[in-house]
């Protein structure tokens, strides 16, 4: 589905990424950890087409997106849907707009069947009828980012990228986004890359884990990363915070 | 083709082909629409073909269930319905997030109500502006009695950024302006044999007003709309919730700075525009007129009284001020949305130049009566 070979990003002498692989099975929920500044959002920048890597091939769906034209890649663009950490809806447009938008860029509807389709889609992540006509600015927290999830979801894209889409959101709305991404995986045969922090989100919600470490990454099944050797893993996975977690989990 | 039809005794029978996914959807609903369900008695649908079915798909093929189904059609599956029509009818049915989407209802089209919500709109918009010079007031005087509340430093910040960066700009234009008048003025007066009245036309007019007008509307549309903007970006981005919550005051780091700052700039930009602009008309009087300099630079000081020069820099503070507090309360008025800011700023920029224009009148009708 996606694959990422020999990824090189650099910013001056400052090497982001050094020869970085990744790779998303179809159907899984993959998803991208790694310490502030590692690199996280700049994969996804690379992998969205937004910059050019200094070296390394891109792939999705078997196309190399590093070497397409801005032609070649609107049709890519087209099949993935992403969101953003803040959400990014526009702002001047309300949620209902906001959904259409990518439909009215992508596909040629009357205006009825828009309106149903993106509606569709607003009640797809659980919001309620009534937040399709509010601006961004009305919309608590969690549904900004149910609000993004619907926009990323109007073309009805295999792929879907998740940018720390837990990040800013209670534990219990967290969960309740962890379930909404779970459902929507199963039901839409989804591929989800995943980019958090959130270990909760990681073990509720993720199939295969990759971390970025040293501009590499090291990518497992998610029972197996948690014993990885690499010392900043075993303190991502098994530090303070994530013991609390686990002796949770294991009380529960 | 995205369906394959087949008449019957009964009925139709439908055969999905190809992909029914988002992208293909017009030539779907085209297909659909194309299918006359008039004689039929019962509608039977077979999916096994389908090689791709997203949830548009599936809300196309739903559409045509409901219509059959509206018709008085009897509609069945051959083999299993697919998972997308249940997952569609599962969102569907959830009546505790349906309702009719919240109407934006529509807006009062009567005129005589909307002249007067506007009526209203203006002078409650009046207010809040009498409201905010007020607090910039009160904030500077309290301000001058701890002066290290000034905050030199961001003081000095905008006086390079409104001054000392527009410099080029200011002296550019007010040389070509100089220069267009000085040769208006010349071909006319040539006529009547007074070319020497050239040089009275250009310093006076530069000196009382074209200096400190241009000069102003540059800074409004340079400056002006750069205070709305960066104000109202932060407003966007919460960074004035912040400060508040940290206990500081906005108006003292943020529109103080720049309303004193801006004041302190306009009066040096306007001597800048003096000079070229007398530079302008001392140079096509030389060239064009063959008139030297000397004897221009002792036509200027007979045309000038001692009070041209300071009648013209005495308004720059004032419009500084005007341009400044026009920016700043615009930028702060920023809530919600980008196009919010956008409007924003271009009601600053026109208001600070409307500003200016009637300030301008106002001091001339002053001066008059002043009777200088």
């Amino acid at each position: 589905m996606l694959q990422v070979q020999g990824l090189v990003n650099r910013f001056g002498t400052q090497v982001v990424h050094d020869g970085l692989d990744m790779e998303v099975r179809a159907d899984e929920v993959f998803g991208v950890v790694g310490g502030s500044g590692s690199g996280k959002s700049v994969l996804l920048r690379t992998i969205l087409g937004l910059q050019r890597p200094i070296a390394g091939v891109v792939r999705i769906d078997g196309g190399d997106i590093t070497r397409m034209s801005e032609a070649q890649l609107r049709s890519v663009k087209a099949h993935y849907g992403v969101t953003f950490q803040q959400g990014a809806l526009y702002t001047g447009l309300t949620v209902l707009q906001n959904v259409q938008l990518p439909m009215i860029e992508h596909l040629e509807l009357e205006r009825p069947a828009l309106e149903e389709l993106a509606l569709l889609r607003i009640r797809l992540v659980g919001l309620p009828a009534e937040a399709a006509r509010k601006y961004p600015a009305e919309l608590s927290g969690g549904m900004v980012k149910r609000a993004a999830l619907a926009r990323a979801l109007a073309l009805d894209p295999r792929l879907l990228f998740l940018d720390e889409p837990t990040s800013g959101l209670d534990p219990v709305s967290a969960a309740a986004f962890d379930e909404l991404v779970l459902y929507l995986q199963k039901q839409l045969r989804l591929t989800i890359v995943m980019i958090t922090h959130d270990l909760d989100s990681i073990f509720r919600t993720c199939n295969r884990v990759g971390v970025i470490v040293d501009g590499r990454m090291e990518s497992d099944t998610l029972q197996r990363i948690v014993d990885h050797p690499h010392p900043w893993i075993r303190a991502y996975f098994h530090g303070e915070r994530a013991r609390a977690r686990r002796g949770a989990a294991h009380g529960a | 083709m995205s369906l394959e039809v087949r008449r019957t005794d009964e009925g139709l029978e439908l055969e999905l082909t190809g992909e029914w996914v988002a992208q293909q959807i017009l030539a779907i609903e085209s297909g659909v629409a194309a299918l006359d369900l008039a004689a039929a008695r019962h509608l039977s649908i077979a999916t096994q073909r389908l090689s791709a079915l997203d949830l548009s798909g599936a809300w196309a093929l739903r559409r045509l269930v409901k219509r059959a189904r509206a018709a008085g059609v009897a509609v069945s599956f051959r083999g299993t319905p697919p998972d997308q029509l249940r997952l569609l009818d599962e969102i569907l049915s959830d009546t505790s997030l349906a309702g009719a989407p919240a109407g934006s209802g529509p807006p009062d089209r009567q005129p005589l109500a909307a002249i007067g919500r506007n009526a209203v709109l203006a002078g409650r918009d009046l207010l809040h502006a009498l409201a905010f010079v007020g607090h910039a007031s009160t904030t500077l005087l309290r301000a001058l009695v701890r002066p290290r509340r000034l905050r030199p430093i961001s003081i000095a910040r905008h006086v390079y950024d409104t001054g000392i960066t527009a410099m080029p700009i200011v002296a550019l234009i007010a040389f070509l302006i100089s220069v267009i008048i000085a040769y208006m003025s010349a071909k006319q007066l040539r006529g009547l044999g007074a070319d020497i009245y050239v040089v009275d036309l250009v310093a006076i007019g530069v000196l009382r007003e074209l200096g400190v007008l241009l000069t102003s509307i540059i800074v409004a549309g340079r400056s002006g709309s750069a205070f709305a903007a960066e104000l109202g970006s932060m407003r966007l981005n919460e960074e004035v919730d912040a400060l508040i919550a940290t206990g500081v005051e906005p108006f003292e780091v943020l529109v103080l700075p720049r309303v004193l700052g801006l004041t302190i700039a306009l009066p040096l930009l306007t001597i800048i525009a003096d000079l070229t602009g007398l530079t302008g008309g001392a140079l096509l009087c030389r060239y064009l007129l063959d008139m030297p300099l000397t004897q221009y630079a002792s036509r200027v000081t007979e045309a000038i009284s001692s009070t041209t020069f300071w009648v013209g820099l005495v308004k720059a503070p004032v419009f500084a001020a005007l341009i400044a507090l026009a920016g700043c309360y615009r930028g702060m008025q920023v809530r919600e949305s980008a196009r919010e800011l956008g409007r924003l700023v271009t009601v600053a920029v026109v208001q600070a130049i409307f500003c200016v224009i009637l300030a301008d009148a106002l001091f001339a009708v002053l001066f008059m009566e002043m009777d200088i």
